[in-house]
């Protein structure tokens, strides 16, 4: 059955994380926050991030969306944690060509569990869907830059 | 129906394929439909033997090509049962005509504290330029409600049109819900209060026997490529006196009758509005494609969406969990279905019918404030057309099926 293949988007860790995501709650006295759309669908995402001592101690988003954006949403949130900002901006650059199907050097270390969304890159209308919440996170950390 | 349509989906040669595996089922149709052969190769045999520029020149090529793009401007009065050619006017499709209206006739005519009635069930295209028209001049926007159906309340209309209406703009079928629309109801109202009367007819036109003048239109706008032709022609038809008083908007070569040094004479309408080299293989495209619709027949082919959504209809309603915007009576609509699976994102459910070989669209339909009306964020969206077949309905319908068992019963 064709469905077979939806396997290669849907695989179960990223299912496990749209059905239970984590960090899905809003985050008080966030530091750096940021709505973002997704223009063909009309969800909306917001991502906020605390920092610590030069690094994001939280991060947690809120919003519907699909089962890509949520998973992906869930996953970039766990993977930020500890990081400093140029850090996480390398990693959302690393997220962006990973799911568009370039070569990522050590993209596993870059990007731990969320490099499983590599999948993605064979879904191009799904690309959007997935680099949503990431996007957001550098557009908050950027503004903030412009903002000190 | 079943032979006869065989004879119909012969003549699209995209539709004989296999998209992952699967016999493709197209049903992405009122994003835009496919092209038959007839029109192919009308569009081929123009740039093979009769390509040239338009209205100028004296060569024959030029004479030519001016006669065949002419030709489709009494052949679509003839369709859309209008008046005189002349109100004809060339597009690159519903929304730059629906902004010419605005932003020309609008712009002259729509004073600060006039009113624009819209409907929840507009397209950005036919709203958004209203919107920016309205603040330009300060007009107010108003909204007529739907039903709790999803059809247009005629008394919400009733009570919303009054004497500082100055425009009603409104779809004449849904892009979403694929309801459609009292027109002539709501054009009486308008004219009974002195408003002119705009008509997206994006998602009528294709499907439906449309008659401007009974329909008591004063600008009706439609696009090509939902109805057979190629994309980037469409058409702005407008009554005489009301095209008269539009400025044009785009100025240069061919809308001129005289340029001076300081001043410039424009031409008659409707040239006047066509500056530039128009997409004249696409005009001549459209004039393929209504021949074809029109060999069908208009009413055949409303006939043919009705027993294929009144065969379908039962059917989705019949799965658990699945929810169907607007009417649920098929004869109060054209082709288009939305809905949406309990506890799935359009989008999961869309990608999962194309793993299917299904082609629906998934999202906001450019409708936003329909969205935001009917409670969701997007739907899926399956539209049928002539070429479509109970097969297809039926291939819909198992890979609905197996989306929700893949998603909803845990089986990955």
């Amino acid at each position: 059955m064709a469905l077979a293949r939806l396997n290669n988007l849907y695989r179960q860790v990223i299912m496990d994380h749209a059905k239970h995501p984590h960090n899905n709650h809003p985050l008080p006295q966030a530091d750096h926050e940021l709505e973002l759309r997704n223009p063909t669908c009309g969800d909306v995402l917001t991502v906020q991030m605390k920092m610590q001592d030069g690094k994001i101690a939280a991060a947690g988003y809120t919003g519907t969306g699909c089962t890509i954006s949520q998973a992906s949403a869930s996953m970039m949130t766990d993977q930020i944690i500890g990081k400093t900002p140029a850090e996480v901006e390398k990693m959302v650059l690393g997220f962006s060509d990973l799911v568009m199907g370039k070569e990522v050097p050590d993209q596993a270390k870059l990007l731990g569990d969320a490099v499983i969304l590599q999948s993605v890159a064979q879904f191009p209308a799904r690309i959007k869907c997935a680099t949503l919440a990431w996007k957001a996170a550098y557009q908050a950390l950027e503004e903030s830059e412009r903002n000190d | 129906m079943g032979k006869k349509m065989n004879n119909w989906r012969a003549d699209f040669p995209i539709l004989a394929q296999k998209v992952n595996d699967e016999p493709l089922v197209y049903l992405d149709n009122a994003a835009t439909t496919q092209k038959p052969l007839a029109v192919l190769q009308t569009v081929r045999d123009f740039y093979e033997n009769d390509n040239a520029n338009i209205h100028r020149g004296v060569h024959t090529l030029a004479q030519r090509a001016t006669e065949r793009y002419e030709q489709v401007r009494q052949k679509v009065t003839d369709f859309i049962h209008g008046n005189d050619w002349h109100e004809v006017v060339f597009t690159k499709g519903t929304t730059e005509a629906l902004n010419w209206v605005a932003a020309s006739y609008g712009a002259t005519h729509v004073k600060a504290g006039d009113e624009i009635v819209l409907s929840y069930l507009e397209h950005h295209s036919n709203l958004v330029p209203w919107q920016q028209l309205a603040k330009k001049v300060g007009a107010k926007l108003k909204y007529i409600e739907l039903t709790a159906d999803g059809q247009l309340d005629l008394q919400s209309a009733a009570d919303l049109i009054t004497d500082r209406t100055a425009i009603v703009a409104l779809c004449h079928a849904s892009n979403v819900m694929g309801v459609v629309n009292p027109i002539q109801a709501v054009s009486q109202l308008a004219h009974a209060h002195g408003a002119v009367m705009v008509v997206d007819g994006a998602q009528a036109v294709p499907h439906l026997p449309v008659d401007v003048q009974e329909l008591g239109a004063d600008f009706y706008a439609f696009s090509g490529h939902k109805m057979l032709a190629p994309t980037g022609v469409g058409v702005l038809w407008g009554k005489l006196a009301l095209l008269n008083e539009m400025p044009p908007l785009e100025f240069g070569g061919e809308m001129i009758a005289n340029v001076g040094l300081y001043e410039t004479d424009f031409k008659e309408v409707p040239y006047k509005f066509e500056g530039g080299t128009q997409n004249i293989a696409g005009v001549i495209g459209l004039g393929a494609a209504i021949d074809y619709l029109q060999a069908i027949g208009l009413e055949q082919i409303t006939k043919h969406e009705q027993e294929l959504i009144s065969y379908v209809l039962p059917q989705l309603q019949a799965i658990d969990g699945l929810e169907i915007y607007g009417p649920q009576d098929p004869s109060l609509r054209t082709g288009i279905l939305s809905f949406n699976l309990t506890g799935l994102h359009p989008h999961d459910l869309a990608s999962a019918l194309d793993m299917d070989g299904v082609a629906v669209r998934a999202g906001h339909h450019c409708a936003q404030p329909l969205m935001n009306y009917l409670g969701v964020s997007a739907t899926a969206r399956a539209s049928f057309y002539l070429y479509n077949t109970k097969e297809d309905a039926d291939l819909l319908i198992k890979a609905i099926l197996d989306a929700k068992e893949f998603f909803l019963n845990g089986s990955c």
